[in-house]
């Protein structure tokens, strides 16, 4: 059973937050982690490896450092990292990066499962999972709550829907994007974090995987950006004043259109 | 590849600030690009003596794109039942449609689902490709992008709009990309620009906290899924006339690698809180299951429904459905009513574009004060029932 995880490094939302004198994001001591929905796909590839053994390779499509949550991810369980980085791959949408990340996996051999976040959070497009599943032409299954079953080439999971969750089938090599309900990823463990300490990150360049110029970063990309703008910010805040049982009444007074 | 002149860089600064990403820094005096660029290109607009310039190299340029034409709509369905979303999807589509002059039409798919073909219409529809079979009335993700793949290399519309749901997040992407489209996830803006038809795309990044209009310059179509609750729908209008086509879909298209086993409706989901206009929402400061009851009361009074944050969720006070947030969904309800929820950013995140929002919080300091329309700080045991009550007697009135 090999595993990939793809992984994504993120600034950390905490960090994130709007400067109110500029009314742009304050990025002074913005950390950047491990996107917390890669982490529960993570914990599920190392848990499928427990069971049923194999490899659980953790690769990601960024920055040179964007190293380090690839070593959090061996900390974590995964056999090995991969970092694919260029400055080439600049300015990918979602086409442009599930496309890199395909030439990547076809680049590092063969697997049974791919394993990705359900989305990241700094974009929240939930879009490269499903996208490289097409890239790849593999059967996939987003928003997976549980893998109840894998037996003889056949994975049986849970997909959360806006209504309850479907339980499917179906064969593998398959893609599976995770939410957070399907476990409670570990911490690093001592020997974990020494590990990944000593490993060698694998680093792949545009053309060691062999990716078309025209395909990645800005010219692969479907989309532009013409605008960035912070959006307006609501009216006048109203605090209420008098007594409790005053301030209520103006409250209600205030929601009469929605009542 | 963004390219910074020297010589032209004045090392003002004005680009630093912009940089939603931090990837620009002055260093002696000239900018300085590091790996974070995005080449977003806010900087090159923003620098004032034109030091600043994407290069960009050969370009996927499809050939053909006057070719395609007119205005699509999946209308997602599920057990035989439209969802809300395609409704507001038609009444936008159908101002986008009128702008371009152009026909605006809905692809519905599922079992049984013939008989919902004229809501569509009456909603704003000029045509219906509807796909009536038994295996489409389980969804899953290859049949309906196989099927809707099809129809779009046949008849080349110039945009698709799908809900930005549970089931249009899932496939669109994978349909997307087979096309080599740009899609642009959880739009809360369209519009078409003037000059040149292109539409214009804007959807919320980093939570929010700033805003991005996207174009698909080269290719078509043009896809973006759009965020329930967003859009206004048309009222309804049973004389609208339309056409609807029986699509025979080829065999091939409706094998499927993925066999559904069960459909679990679960009880408390039985509420998707996106959906919802009212949202009376707990957080820590409920403190206990039996606080809840508070917010469920107060809910029931306003014919809304219950939301919570990760902490409660946390906690074991309420199912994960309800959570709204970073790691929860994302709600944009006319009226959210936050109680002892202090506001942090993976909060805020998931509900301040909803139209009005109340505060009630014993801490006056709690960020969720900053993004509020207006607010009470006190102990909400007090503020909540009372609420409830005085909320009873002015719909008595």
């Amino acid at each position: 059973m090999n595993i990939i995880v793809c992984i994504k490094q993120v600034p950390d939302a905490k960090d994130v937050r709007l400067d109110p004198k500029t009314n742009t994001l304050a990025r002074e001591g913005v950390e950047s982690i491990m996107n917390p929905f890669d982490r529960h796909a993570l914990e599920e590839g190392v848990r499928l490896k427990e069971t049923h053994g194999g490899q659980v390779t953790a690769l990601s499509m960024g920055p040179p450092q964007a190293e380090s949550v690839l070593r959090e991810a061996i900390s974590c369980g995964a056999d090995q990292g991969v970092l694919v980085s260029d400055r080439a791959f600049a300015g990918a949408d979602t086409w442009a990066t599930s496309y890199t990340l395909r030439k990547a996996i076809e680049a590092s051999g063969e697997f049974d499962l791919i394993l990705c976040g359900k989305q990241a959070i700094d974009g929240d497009t939930a879009q490269v999972g499903p996208g490289l599943a097409g890239q790849m032409k593999l059967p996939f299954v987003t928003c997976v709550q549980k893998i109840r079953n894998l037996d003889d080439g056949i994975i049986q999971v849970e997909r959360m829907m806006d209504d309850g969750f479907d339980v499917l089938e179906l064969p593998v090599p398959a893609l599976l994007t995770v939410v957070k309900d399907i476990n409670d990823p570990r911490v690093p463990s001592l020997k974990g974090k020494m590990k990944a300490k000593k490993a060698t990150i694998k680093i792949l360049s545009a053309a060691d995987i062999g990716a078309e110029e025209q395909c990645i970063g800005l010219a692969g990309s479907p989309t532009r950006v013409v605008n960035v703008f912070t959006p307006a910010p609501r009216g006048d805040r109203k605090m209420f004043t008098g007594s409790l049982e005053e301030q209520v009444d103006q409250l209600v007074d205030q929601l009469r259109s929605y009542l | 590849m963004l390219i910074i002149d020297c010589e032209k860089c004045i090392g003002c600064g004005v680009c630093e600030a912009e940089c939603a990403f931090g990837a620009i820094s002055v260093q002696d005096g000239c900018a300085v690009v590091d790996d974070n660029c995005t080449l977003c290109g806010s900087c090159v607009e923003s620098c004032e003596v034109e030091a600043l310039l994407i290069e960009e190299g050969a370009v996927q340029v499809q050939a053909d794109i006057n070719d395609w034409s007119g205005i699509w709509v999946f209308a997602e369905s599920r057990h035989g039942k439209i969802a809300e979303v395609s409704y507001e999807l038609l009444g936008v589509g159908r101002k986008l449609a009128n702008q371009r002059g152009v026909q605006l039409s809905a692809v519905l798919l599922g079992s049984g689902v013939t008989e919902s073909a004229p809501t569509l219409i009456a909603a704003g529809a000029d045509k219906i490709y509807l796909g009536d079979d038994s295996t489409l009335g389980q969804y899953r993700e290859d049949i309906y992008g196989n099927v809707l793949e099809f129809l779009i290399k046949k008849e080349k519309p110039e945009v698709i709009l799908a809900g930005a749901t549970a089931i249009g997040r899932s496939f669109i992407p994978m349909v997307a990309n087979n096309l080599g489209a740009g899609l642009t996830a959880d739009c809360t803006g369209l519009a078409i620009r003037a000059e040149d038809g292109m539409l214009l795309q804007t959807r919320p990044a980093f939570g929010g906290n700033i805003m991005a209009t996207i174009e698909c310059p080269h290719t078509r179509p043009q896809m973006a899924t759009v965020r329930p609750k967003v859009m206004q729908p048309l009222m309804p209008d049973l004389e609208r006339q339309g056409e609807v086509v029986s699509l025979s879909i080829p065999d091939r298209l409706l094998e499927s690698q993925v066999k559904v086993l069960e459909n679990v409706l679960e009880e408390h989901n039985q509420v998707n809180i996106q959906e919802i206009e009212v949202l009376v929402a707990g957080g820590r400061g409920v403190e206990s299951e039996k606080g809840f009851k508070l917010v469920k009361e107060l809910a029931d009074e306003l014919g809304g429904a219950v939301a919570a944050s990760r902490a409660a969720v946390d906690s074991g006070w309420i199912p994960y459905a309800h959570q709204v947030g970073q790691t929860g969904k994302t709600v944009c309800p006319k009226l959210y009513i936050a109680c002892g929820i202090s506001g942090a950013i993976q909060h805020a995140v998931g509900m301040q574009s909803a139209e009005t929002i109340v505060a009630i919080n014993r801490d006056k300091n709690a960020p969720i004060f900053n993004i509020a329309s207006c607010g009470i700080v006190g102990d909400l045991f007090e503020i909540m029932p009372l609420l409830t009550k005085k909320i009873r007697e002015n719909k008595a009135l």
